[in-house]
């Protein structure tokens, strides 16, 4: 049943997209938020993508062998979230109400460029998803109406 | 004498089974356009077809009877495609091609489509005698 298939595929990918919408959501609101710590500082975070054989995933790849259709098409599953490992901003604000006594203050390691480039991508990525959902979508009833 | 569907399908029967075969296939690769490591795959539509054509079902050939017969929705083997412009993550899918690919191949389902449709109609007009 692969038409079918396309949806658990489409639908897999179009959650993981969201899920990195979120993180980049995250990170931009807290691109400003400062802390008194670098350890309390925010650090920017990011979705770490794998593929799914979609037959490991309807949990029967034991049944078929390894060459039938499942080993082929994969969906997306999200293996977590990491933390970026860049240096957090330190800046000199003795005026600062959270300022450590070197009147350092610590801002996020949050790029607001490339969080920026990431919300373009995982959203044009996610259309792209709705497009091929839709066509497989008319292809099936299609199908469905064979014969009439 | 009795109808052989087989006979009045031909081959779109089987082309259309490529067809919805390849489209699973180019869903997954566009769903894994962000994945890291992951290699875009599509299936030789030609060979494919000389394959139905040479009388073998889609699938594995059984020339011996201890062969185990692999059902028709199995899938054929799938290719791993030449990256045009490799990415450093080890990423082979380009979003456009794939896009296009997918696109075309819905066309061409549709195609074939048409034509077994084309063939159930004419049954049924033989079959009503009109």
């Amino acid at each position: 049943m692969s038409l079918g298939s396309i949806f658990d595929i489409a639908g897999s990918a179009m959650s993981a997209q969201s899920v990195r919408l979120n993180t980049t959501a995250s990170n931009m609101a807290n691109a400003d938020s400062a802390a008194g710590s670098a350890e309390e500082a925010y650090r920017a975070r990011y979705p770490v993508f794998s593929s799914v054989q979609a037959q490991a995933l309807r949990g029967d790849f034991q049944a078929s062998g390894m060459t039938s259709m499942g080993d082929a098409e994969s969906s997306v599953r999200i293996d977590g979230i990491v933390e970026s490992a860049r240096p957090v901003e330190g800046r000199h604000e003795p005026g600062h109400p959270l300022a450590d006594e070197n009147g350092q203050v610590f801002y996020p390691n949050v790029d607001v460029v490339e969080e920026m480039s990431n919300m373009i991508s995982s959203s044009r990525s996610f259309q792209m998803n709705v497009d091929v959902m839709n066509a497989a979508r008319s292809m099936m009833q299609r199908v469905l109406s064979m014969g009439q | 004498m009795a109808i052989s569907f087989d006979n009045a399908l031909g081959i779109h029967e089987q082309a259309l089974l490529v067809r919805e075969q390849r489209s699973g296939l180019l869903a997954a690769n566009i769903a894994n356009s962000d994945t890291p490591g992951y290699k875009a795959r599509d299936l030789d539509f030609r060979a494919l077809l000389q394959d139905a054509f040479n009388g073998g079902a889609l699938g594995a050939e059984i020339t011996d009877a201890r062969h185990i017969g692999t059902d028709s929705t199995a899938m054929p083997q799938a290719l791993y495609r030449v990256p045009s412009q490799p990415s450093v993550d080890g990423n082979t899918v380009d979003a456009q091609l794939e896009n296009a690919a997918f696109a075309r191949n819905a066309l061409e389902h549709q195609a074939s489509f048409q034509f077994l449709n084309g063939k159930f109609t004419g049954l049924i007009k033989a079959l009503k005698g009109e």
